[in-house]
């Protein structure tokens, strides 16, 4: 395992899509060391702003300790292996990645796990914006694999989705699965406006109580449970809505009934 | 005295028929001469190298509104594309869509030194110009689209010839303009009322005239106006499954033009022009009936447009192709109708192998490029951005030199497009000499740069020196080997001075605009009725329409005496 600690509170981004356990693999730690990463516009060396151990253990195969808020892209890409961050996380965390584990012991940034295709990220604390969805004016969302966020996410999460499961035990910003056209993203608590807008298929569940409805989505029944995984339902009872017309779509919205009385009053006429 | 000398290199140089000889370039003061002091000149030694004259790109959209557009509308092409600074060269962004800096490194970096812009809406001139001010290392051109000009159908639609060459020759002063591009002629103006023509005999909304009647009749005031190339054209129908026969007939008709054996008019990325079939299911190459045609005439000249697979930015005047292309792709798209000039769409577009289509068009533009057997009618071109970036180009330059390349890539195609192309059928590889052809002297000819794309005396002295030896390097089979030479140049040199070596480059120059200052006997008077025109119909008053000289950083006019 090797043990990455920052060496001092970096001022500047840190583009870091080195530390990638598929990248460190079989390099000694001096070889890590002189692996290039940009802080800000000048070129260093990693071993010029971590402190850089290897440690007997197996697993993970790389930890960061420290505040890593402006080190970015780690993990980026990444095919096997696990990344524990003892701290909080920079942006693009696990972009595009394709295997493997991450953990973050805090909170992450914007554009984590960016149009991944397959892996685990698990956040303990908030993540921020764009949880998953892919780079601005990019349809390519995320097409695989699991994200699970114990806090609050930002807003424009899940955007574009094409698979894979995003849990947020937390709440949730406005745009939350925009445009998305398959997978599962369920959010424990509260969701914000525009939910699900141009979504054409998927599933969106919402155990908490939504700031606005869409109205190009239809009330279509309503449902005890929901199933968000092999492994999971959710309790309802939830409003099944099917939307988003204005896109044709064919996506699945849940919206808990007991968490939205203001609901009651729109809707249950259509039941 | 600024002297070089470029020793000892394989020279190709066909528009002086030198073949792969061992001889010295000499240059001095930007310009080529027949020898320099063995002294005082600097000297570079290019033994076992392959010298051939700067390349010459005939058609890629590098500059203006549209290009622009694209880049606004394409963060994620950016991102994936982030160029740095250096202690010489700006940062950028590429990737389908370059910054303007960037569009300069890689073309040089190729051996590229002058390259045409062939689309610019004349309302954007001034903002062409300025990007093009800005793209560095490069001679640069641009070619105003004069197809759906209200003047241009005004004057054709009464029959007055003259009186239409007369506006033309204002125009390219007016736009810094160097040739008459014509974009789905009739279409555009069409596209104003939402709709477009399907034939090159269909009537254009209020203008009782016909595509038929444009084309010809601008191909005649291109040959009034003695303007150096032709008429540049993208052809009606473009893009849609069966557009061979428009495309056949597009060409038919201008055999009534009167030719005298040389070329009239040039058709523009021609895979686009050339599927056969009905519709998108059974659509196949029409490869074979279009080189046949262009083997026993000569009055045409042509691109290629070679798809590359990738993910790419399609724009184009063709207003009413590009609605097509987002009713096909359901992908973010942008409609401009440019007031009484032209009109324009960008969509994004990922050519993949997997799909039958996509596969068939790269096949079909590599069929065109080897079954013309005349290397001085075909140009090697990717119509940048709309069929794969520039710096795709060593790619082509490997499948057309080399079977065993374009096999390799047949063979990750779609299932049936590899049963329909004719490429399996096709032996013919070309020589370097061919190849010096296709990619700077046969586009210089046609473009009519006489100083570009050779190495005689009076040249410009713009070189470009590839790392291969032709008596050692089999390219036909070291494909990958040939490749690698030709996407970072041994040397560039421009106007006598070394920007690229090894690929980086070294130093930089800017380039200089090109544009054609007509001389007609009779200059055209702006009169009340013109601004009047311009008042009413123009968001721009006249006297803020024209590219004023001071616009042009580096300005080459070039003079040309017209016979009206």
């Amino acid at each position: 395992m090797i043990v990455l600690t920052p060496l001092k509170k970096f001022q500047f981004p840190v583009h870091a899509e080195c530390i990638n356990p598929d990248v460190f693999q079989g390099k000694s730690v001096k070889e890590i060391a002189a692996l290039a990463v940009w802080e800000g516009n000048k070129k260093r060396k990693l071993g010029d702003l971590f402190k850089i151990e290897e440690t007997p253990a197996k697993t993970p195969d790389i930890t960061i300790n420290g505040d890593a808020t402006e080190v970015r892209r780690v993990g980026q890409g990444m095919k096997n292996g696990e990344i524990v961050i003892n701290g909080n996380a920079g942006m693009h965390l696990g972009e595009k990645m394709a295997g493997g584990k991450i953990t973050v012991n805090g909170n992450a940034n914007g554009w984590t796990g960016s149009s991944m295709k397959k892996g685990l990220i698990e956040i303990h604390g908030d993540a921020s914006d764009y949880l998953a969805s892919p780079y601005r004016g990019s349809t390519a969302g995320m097409r695989g694999g699991t994200i699970v966020v114990d806090g609050n996410v930002g807003s424009d999460s899940g955007c574009y989705l094409r698979g894979g499961t995003i849990i947020v035990k937390g709440n949730a910003g406005p745009f939350l699965g925009f445009h998305i056209s398959k997978g599962v993203i369920y959010v424990e608590k509260n969701a914000g406006n525009r939910l699900g807008a141009s979504m054409t298929g998927g599933k969106i569940v919402v155990s908490g109580a939504v700031d606005e409805l869409m109205p190009t989505f239809t009330v279509n029944a309503v449902k005890k449970k929901v199933k968000i995984d092999d492994t999971f339902k959710a309790e309802g009872p939830f409003y099944a809505f099917l939307g988003d017309l204005a896109e044709h779509g064919n996506g699945k919205l849940f919206v808990s009934q007991p968490s939205n009385p203001q609901l009651n009053a729109i809707y249950d006429k259509y039941l | 005295m600024a002297e070089l000398l470029i020793k000892n290199g394989f020279v190709f140089d066909p528009l002086n028929g030198i073949n792969g000889e061992k001889m010295d370039i000499a240059i001095r003061d930007g310009k080529i001469v027949e020898s320099v002091s063995d002294q005082n000149a600097k000297k570079i030694d290019a033994a076992g190298l392959t010298v051939m004259p700067g390349a010459v790109d005939v058609h890629t959209h590098i500059a203006g509104g549209e290009v622009n557009t694209g880049r606004m509308i394409r963060p994620e092409d950016h991102v994936k594309d982030v160029v740095r600074k250096t202690a010489i060269t700006r940062s950028g962004t590429g990737y389908s869509i370059p910054s303007t800096f960037v569009t300069g490194y890689r073309y040089s970096k190729m051996g590229y030194t002058t390259v045409m812009n062939p689309s610019m809406a004349p309302l954007g001139a001034k903002h062409t110009h300025e990007e093009l001010n800005d793209i560095p290392l490069l001679d640069k051109a641009t070619f105003p689209l004069l197809g759906d000009w209200w003047f241009v159908l005004e004057n054709l639609q009464k029959g007055d010839l003259a009186g239409c060459a007369q506006h033309i020759a204002w125009m390219m002063e007016t736009t810094k303009g160097y040739a008459i591009k014509i974009v789905n002629p009739g279409g555009l103006e069409s596209w104003g009322f939402g709709r477009n023509v399907h034939s090159i005999d269909d009537v254009v909304p209020n203008f009782d005239i016909t595509p038929r009647e444009i084309v010809c009749g601008l191909a005649k005031v291109n040959k009034m106006l003695n303007l150096p190339h032709t008429i540049h054209l993208h052809t009606n129908n473009l893009g849609i499954p069966g557009n061979y026969l428009t495309t056949l007939e597009t060409m038919k008709a201008l055999e009534s033009v009167p030719n005298d054996g040389k070329p009239i008019c040039h058709i523009t990325h021609v895979q686009f022009s050339s599927f056969a079939g009905d519709n998108w299911g059974n659509m196949k190459s029409a490869a074979e009936e279009i080189s046949r045609y262009i083997n026993s005439h000569s009055h045409m000249t042509f691109d290629m447009g070679q798809i590359i697979f990738t993910d790419t930015t399609t724009m184009t005047a063709d207003g009413p192709f590009e609605f097509t292309l987002y009713q096909l792709s359901g992908h973010k798209w942008v409609n401009s109708d440019v007031e009484t000039e032209t009109s324009g769409g960008i969509i994004p577009m990922h050519y993949k192998r997997t799909s039958a289509v996509n596969a068939t068009q790269w096949s079909i533009g590599l069929e065109l490029a080897l079954l013309v057997k005349d290397p001085w009618k075909i140009f090697m071109t990717t119509d940048h951005p709309n069929a794969g970036p520039f710096f795709a180009y060593p790619k082509i330059i490997a499948w057309l030199t080399s079977k065993k390349a374009r096999i390799a890539t047949l063979a990750k195609c779609h299932k049936k497009a590899q049963k329909k192309s004719l490429l399996p059928s096709i032996d013919r590889e070309l020589s370097l000499y061919e190849l010096a052809i296709m990619t700077r002297a046969g586009q210089a000819k046609a473009l009519g740069l006489k100083g570009k794309g050779h190495l005689g005396g009076g040249a410009d002295a713009d070189v470009a020196i590839y790392n291969i030896n032709p008596e050692t390097l089999d390219i036909a089979n070291k494909y990958k080997t040939a490749r690698k030479a030709f996407d970072s140049a041994a040397y560039t040199i421009k106007d006598g001075k070394i920007v690229v070596k090894d690929g980086e480059v070294v130093q930089n120059v800017d380039g200089r605009t090109i544009w054609l200052d007509v001389k007609t006997r009779e200059q055209l008077k702006v009169d009340e009725e013109m601004k009047r025109k311009f008042k009413e119909y123009w968001t721009v008053e006249y006297e803020n329409y024209p590219v004023f000289d001071h616009y042009v950083k580096v300005p080459e006019a070039i003079t040309v005496k017209a016979d009206v």
